[in-house]
This record gives structure tokens, C-alpha cells and sequence, in this order.
């Protein structure tokens, strides 16, 4: 990809690792902008891609000095999030390294 | 569905801003200016017209693959100041569907802007829970065995969709190709079908 891609020997995780999205809740406790998705907290999934480095919007949001952050494509399978569903279809979700641990 | 009339107060709202911008010197009119002519500029035919390519050129479908952004540039569409182009192959065994349940995260350089429903709170949350529903009211009903790979937009990709080149379409031209594309098959929520046009052309 034309932005980030050098950046990848930085990246914790790598294609086809397991992964679990941090089952926390920082905005209960103060005003926040999180891009990761309330649906996809707790959830176990798989790196499909390290899809670069991007400043961390959860900063640019209050303008305030934006570290740089691995973002990546991370594969979950659908029918568990939901509790329904036709099993084999997927969610694939952009997610970033501070909000991701391993599985 | 359609729009409503921009309310005044809205307006006069947007025109106190502009000004405040332009008198601290954030923004001008040349940039305002710039940025409304590559809007109006930027329309799914462009989008169409590379997956078109991408269905009759296998080293320009890589290319597409692999880095979106440069395809795009590749083909003279300035990216400059836009977030990177990733693009999501269709295959026999896997279909994609792009929703940004947060907001409204779209491809606008090489689609435009997104329609209504895009933005609704209702495609939004169903898309990533009901999406086999959701196709079904767009009419699309999927052949047996292929998986629904729902993608959402939550961070600083955009996202396009390249479908499968759709049968009876062997030896078409490129252009015969992008007529085929519309804004609903770069999102996902529909698949090109050559039937109609096929049996017209017959």
C-alpha cells in the first residue's frame, strides 16, 4: 500500500496471528473517539493484513500531538458476534495495535 | 429518496464559519474552490471504469490489488489529500460488503459522494449483523456457497469492491465493460449482471 507499508517491521502482530480485541470501555469513563467498533470488543479474530502506520485518531480527534499507530485487517468470524448468522460469513475490521492482544 | 432544502439556520451557520476560517487564514476561497470542482469531479464511473479495466488487464487488476492508491493515480485521479485506496476482490467463494458503522467512511475520490442510505443508522447497524437480509432488499440474491465477507470501514482505508466479471460478457471492450459497473457493485450491496444488456444487444 502507497502509505505505511515500510513501516511494517514494526507491527507486534503478523498475518494469520490470533488476536483479541480489548474488552474494555475507556468512553464510560471519559468523553473519547474510539474507531473500534463496541460489536467487535472481546472478540477473537485473525490478522489478515498489516495495513500500515497511521497517527492514532483517538488524538487527532482532540487535536492533540498524534503518536503513530499500526493499524491492521483483522478477520472474525460473524455468527459468534451475533449469535446468529450463516456460518463461513465474515467481518473484516480495521483495527489498531494499542487496542489489540494476543490470543 | 429525497433530500431535504438545507435549513436556513444551517446555512447561515456554515457562512459564519467559512468566514471565521478565511479571516484567520485556515482556509481560501481558491482551496475552498478547488476542493468543490474534485468533488463534483469524482463519481462512481471512475471507480467503474477500474474495475472494468481490471477485468480485461491482469497486470493493471494487481496493480489495483495491491495498492489502490497508485491504480487510481495511475490512471490520472489525483489522491493527493485522500485517505489510501484498498480494493476487495470478489472471488467464487467470497463476497464483500463495505459499511462504515461508525460514520460514513466512503471511497468519495473514486465514487463520490455516498448515497443516503449509506449514512442511515439502518444500513449501518444491519449491515454487519443481517447482511444476507440487507443484499436481499437490494435484490441480490447470492449463487449457493459463497461466504459474505462484511467489511467495515472503521479506520483509514477506503474501501471498493471489484466484483467478478459477470458471464456472457466474453470479448466486450472496456468501455461496453464500465457501462456494465454502478455505484451499488463498488459497495458491495448488488452484482453486475450482463443479462439485460446482453439480451438487448441480441
Amino acid at each position: 500500500m502507497s502509505l505505511g507499508a515500510r513501516e511494517v517491521g514494526s507491527a507486534r502482530f503478523s498475518a494469520g496471528q490470533a488476536v483479541r480485541v480489548k474488552d474494555s470501555k475507556p468512553e464510560q469513563v471519559a468523553r473519547l473517539h474510539l474507531r473500534t467498533p463496541h460489536y467487535a470488543r472481546g472478540r477473537i479474530g485473525r490478522v489478515e493484513r498489516v495495513l500500515g502506520t497511521f497517527p492514532n485518531p483517538e488524538d487527532i480527534a482532540f487535536n492533540r500531538p498524534a503518536e503513530p499507530r499500526v493499524l491492521y485487517h483483522v478477520l472474525f468470524d460473524q455468527p459468534p458476534v451475533w449469535g446468529e448468522g450463516q456460518q463461513g460469513d465474515t467481518l473484516l475490521i480495521e483495527l489498531f495495535e494499542h487496542w489489540l492482544e494476543e490470543a | 429518496m429525497a433530500t431535504q432544502p438545507p435549513r436556513a439556520e444551517s446555512l447561515a451557520l456554515l457562512d459564519k464559519l467559512v468566514t471565521a476560517l478565511k479571516r484567520r487564514g485556515i482556509v481560501s476561497e481558491e482551496e475552498i474552490a478547488q476542493k468543490q470542482a474534485s468533488a463534483d469531479r469524482a463519481n462512481p464511473m471512475t471507480g467503474a471504469r477500474m474495475v472494468a479495466r481490471a477485468w480485461t488487464d491482469p497486470e493493471w487488476r494487481a496493480l489495483l490489488l495491491r495498492d489502490g492508491t497508485a491504480a487510481a493515480e495511475a490512471m490520472g485521479i489525483s489522491m493527493r489529500g485522500n485517505p489510501p485506496l484498498g480494493v476487495l476482490e470478489d472471488t467464487a467463494k467470497v463476497h464483500h460488503l463495505v459499511v462504515c458503522t461508525l460514520c460514513s467512511c466512503y471511497p468519495r475520490a473514486i465514487i463520490g459522494y455516498p448515497p443516503h442510505w449509506y449514512k442511515s443508522a439502518a444500513y449501518r447497524s444491519r449491515a454487519v449483523r443481517e447482511p444476507r437480509a440487507v443484499l436481499a432488499e437490494f435484490g441480490t440474491v447470492l449463487p449457493a456457497g459463497i461466504q459474505v465477507r462484511v467489511v467495515d470501514s472503521t479506520a483509514d482505508f477506503r474501501w471498493m469492491v471489484l466484483p467478478m466479471r459477470p458471464e456472457g460478457t466474453e470479448g466486450w471492450t472496456e468501455d461496453q465493460l464500465t457501462a456494465l459497473v454502478t455505484r451499488d457493485h463498488l459497495v458491495g450491496v448488488s452484482l453486475p449482471d450482463a443479462g439485460g444488456k446482453a439480451s438487448r444487444a441480441a
